[in-house]
């Protein structure tokens, strides 16, 4: 193979021996100057999370000078009127819910993501993502609506009177509450509220496994569900619980949908055909009186602020595993 | 010749592109084949055919025959389980399993149950992790992670966990690239010494290697294969120009 | 090598079938709402409903329509999302070109998905207690501003996973050309990750015209559409959660409407994303 001759420099077009120009400088600066500016912007994030917290306290701050916080937290009395301000109806509910609603997700989607990231096409797959955007982008006031319409009624006529019938000797399940109106109703709508974010984070946990790991098993003579259960469960059990728990943070913290089929009864639940009245619901439907009342203004701020630390301790905890194995989030 | 595996009209595609070609060929029992080509010549493909790892990718498809002991291993009441019992994988690297170096090589004895007892698998262990030359490097140390261990002592512990679950054919599939030249050595040394026992094929681009290695040989080129033989007639006197330019180094 | 049915075997079976079972419920749950939605809101949808707002005993089953929510819907997402914009695109940028995957960043990063986390019920309240401190009432400013911290992390959450996936090279190229970060933030970067960037800026409005929680406390409601930003304003969620409380059928019905209206806005602006996104990635380096 013969070379191409390179071309000779003439001696004004050698680079050598120029100094390197100090005009940059004003370039520089820009870039400096926009550095500070761009990085006080980024600190807004940090400062917004702490605002909220401490604005939230502070305006919870006025009632606790009045009643314990153990007092407020384990009370089972409502009567703002009368100046009791018991939390735990609220609290009990907020939880009944998230877990009935968590229960019923967290199978089906786990092995959604199973399916999807073991077994499925890719020609599956890519139907599924943008089917999950879908389920993911329509708004929690019209999941209220198909609850109201279908799963009220589908739980007053069909599921309490067979629970009634079989089970009605298991506490958890015995059926007082005429209406359909109740935790079942608004764990049902929970579970397929946050399914398609549980699936979505736990697809991209199983996915970090490498694709040489899951034929090392095969290669053994492994069935699929052999090396699922030994190596892929294994391998992601941390990111599968922390795409679980941030799953049921969003339902614990999942307003408008519940609040439309759970009943809103401030009484501490028995069973899942109880109503319940669970924190946010609690302060969306009262904010409009809570200045006409003394002390209610704080109760409802307080409210919120008890339901921000809950969802605050799980959050940074399954946000904390999921940037680990992940080093990033599902949008 | 005593064939182990026999390949009659093979052919593979990935979606509508033609990886193998109408591959008709026998493997000799208890040897060392080396199936050599430059890089793209469907060597991976055809060795990903012999334990059905091909249809682990999506959109492949395959026609023909690929017959372990007269017996196709495509037909369809077959259990895909039992012929990657019987067709070993060393990969091209080394892919420990999440768990310790015990754990490691019983696995696949107890996914197919071949034990009765806690003892039973612990000679086992022993056994393989010796016969893969690792045995007294971690003796003192079978219940650490067995990614503790070095890339090259994961390879042989990857060689003692496909052995364990007691195959006739092992493949390789250039399972000495991602070592180091001591380790390779290692791994080569116990390949040749496992030749006694086992059908042995490995893929390799690396001619010396092959050299080294074989009995016999397939020089394959574009999805075809382009001569087969024992490794002496095809290495000093191949019968293909192409065979011939390939060995010459010029590709 | 023939096959016996091992208990493997027919454990492996079973745990297939179970899963392509929960894969459909899960599919088909995406069906059945969207089913129950239509069914029931298409009868009910006529073009006063859009093209009217609300007239005298609309809430007791008389004349007129939602207008006044939707107007107000758009109003209020637009707005937060335009704040939001203002704020996220600096972020993310600065977060990729100056921080990187430092430990700060990795700090910021934090920061954004715990405000991500956040129910939108606690920023509505947030909402109020500043809304009160600055002596503002249920205005759509104030819905403006809580929309935007909903949407904030969001957004530049989704710009900063776009702008992370940015090919390394390139900005090693732009480096190497002699660009300063400023320029290869301004210049290389927001045109490669314009697509994306786009996704994000249609994800959050989304969530902002979804959102009923926050614009509860922030916004108000009311039947005239507003003419400046300290007037309160509709929106579509509450439109149908109002609605929907009335014990009147005829109202019940419109609220059903209404979900469907929302429902059809929504699913728009996620496919259109899509296919924006398609449209724009021309320039794009896969």
């Amino acid at each position: 193979m013969d070379r191409q001759a390179i071309p000779v420099l003439t001696e004004s077009q050698k680079m050598e021996g120029r100094k390197f120009r100090p005009s940059l400088t004003s370039r520089r600066k820009q870039d400096q100057t926009a550095g500070r500016v761009l990085f006080a912007v980024t600190l807004l994030p940090i400062a917004l999370v702490t605002l909220i917290t401490i604005g939230l306290a502070a305006r919870f701050w006025p009632i606790l000078k009045v009643y314990s916080f153990w007092d407020l937290v384990s009370g089972t009395v409502w009567k703002p009127q009368d100046g009791l301000f018991g939390f735990w109806p609220f609290i009990s509910g907020t939880f009944w819910v998230t877990i009935v609603g968590a229960g019923l997700a967290i199978p089906p989607c786990i092995l959604t993501a199973l399916y999807l990231s073991e077994y499925a096409r890719q020609s599956t797959r890519a139907i599924m993502k943008p089917l999950l955007d879908l389920l993911a982008a329509i708004p929690s006031v019209v999941y209220g609506v198909w609850g109201v319409i279908a799963i009220v009624p589908l739980v007053e006529k069909n599921i309490a009177p067979f629970f009634e019938k079989y089970l009605g000797f298991v506490p958890i399940f015995v059926s007082k509450n005429p209406t359909g109106y109740s935790i079942l109703s608004g764990g049902i709508v929970l579970a397929v509220m946050i399914a398609p974010f549980i699936i979505a984070v736990t697809y991209e946990v199983l996915m970090t496994v490498s694709e040489g790991l899951r034929q090392a098993s095969l290669a053994v003579g492994a069935t699929q569900w052999q090396t699922i259960r030994s190596i892929i469960l294994k391998q992601t059990m941390p990111g599968i619980i922390a795409a679980v728990v941030l799953g049921a943070t969003r339902a614990l913290g999942e307003t408008m949908a519940v609040l439309m089929v759970v009943g809103n009864v401030p009484q501490v639940p028995r069973s899942i055909f109880d109503t319940a009245y669970p924190l946010p619901a609690l302060i969306a439907n009262n904010y409009g009186e809570m200045m006409s009342i003394p002390l209610y203004d704080a109760a409802l701020l307080g409210a919120a602020f008890i339901l921000l630390v809950i969802i605050l301790i799980f959050n940074i905890a399954s946000t904390l595993v999921l940037q680990r194995m992940l080093g990033k989030r599902w949008v | 010749m005593d064939a182990h595996i026999q390949i009659k009209n093979l052919n593979a595609y990935y979606d509508d592109i033609q990886a193998l070609k109408d591959v008709n060929i026998e493997l000799p029992r208890k040897q060392i084949t080396v199936i050599m080509g430059p890089s793209g010549c469907g060597k991976t493909t055809l060795l990903k055919t012999f334990n059905r790892f091909l249809e682990l990718t999506d959109k492949t498809s395959i026609t023909g025959e690929v017959l372990i002991d007269g017996q196709n291993i495509y037909e369809r009441d077959i259990d895909v389980t039992e012929v990657r019992k019987r067709v070993g994988l060393l990969a091209q690297r080394p892919f420990p399993l999440p768990m310790s170096i015990y754990e490691n090589v019983a696995y696949g004895m107890h996914i197919h149950r071949m034990k009765n007892n806690r003892n039973e698998y612990r000679k086992a262990v022993r056994h393989y992790l010796e016969v893969a030359g690792l045995y007294d490097e971690v003796k003192t140390r079978l219940t650490n992670p067995a990614t503790s261990l070095s890339i090259g002592q994961q390879q042989r512990l990857c060689l003692a966990r496909g052995l364990a679950v007691e195959p006739e054919i092992i493949l390789g599939d250039e399972p000495t690239s991602a070592l180091d030249p001591v380790s390779s050595q290692h791994i080569e040394g116990r390949l040749l010494g496992l030749k006694e026992q086992y059908t042995i094929v490995i893929v390799t681009h690396t001619l010396r290697q092959a050299k080294r290695l074989a009995d016999y040989v397939i020089y394959m080129y574009m999805g075809e294969v382009v001569e087969s033989g024992p490794a002496k007639e095809v290495f000093n006197n191949p019968k293909q120009e192409r065979t011939r330019a390939y060995l010459e180094g010029q590709f | 090598m023939k096959k016996h049915w091992h208990r493997r075997h027919i454990i492996e079976a079973f745990v297939k079938a179970v899963m392509i079972f929960s894969f459909i419920i899960v599919a088909g749950s995406l069906g059945l709402i969207l089913w129950t939605v239509i069914s029931r809101g298409l009868p009910a949808l006529t073009w006063s409903m859009v093209s009217q707002t609300p007239k005298g005993g609309f809430y007791l089953g008389k004349e007129g329509g939602i207008l006044n929510a939707i107007i107000g819907s758009l109003y209020l997402a637009g707005g937060g999302t335009l704040i939001a914009l203002l704020f996220s695109l600096p972020i993310a940028l600065y977060l990729e070109t100056y921080l990187g995957d430092s430990r700060r960043g990795q700090y910021v990063r934090l920061a954004l998905d715990i405000l991500w986390g956040i129910p939108s019920i606690v920023y509505g309240a947030f909402g109020f207690i500043v809304m009160l401190a600055f002596g503002l009432r249920a205005s759509l400013l104030g819905g403006i501003i809580a929309l935007a911290l909903i949407e904030l992390p969001i957004m530049t959450r989704a710009m900063d996973e776009v702008i992370r996936r940015m090919p390394a090279d390139l900005e090693q190229a732009a480096l190497a050309l002699g660009s300063t970060r400023l320029e290869i933030a301004t210049r290389v970067v927001t045109r490669q990750m314009l697509p994306g960037i786009v996704t994000a800026i249609l994800l959050a409005f989304g969530r902002g015209i979804g959102d009923a929680a926050a614009v509860l406390f922030t916004a108000g409601y009311t039947d005239r559409i507003p003419a400046s930003i300290l007037q309160p304003a509709a929106s579509l969620p509450l439109a149908v959660f109002f609605q929907l409380g009335m014990p009147y059928p005829e109202v019940q019905k419109r609220a059903y409407a209404s979900a469907l209206i929302l429902t059809i806005i929504v699913l728009a602006i996620s496919l259109g994303s899509r296919w924006i996104a398609g449209r724009l990635s021309k320039y794009v380096m896969k």
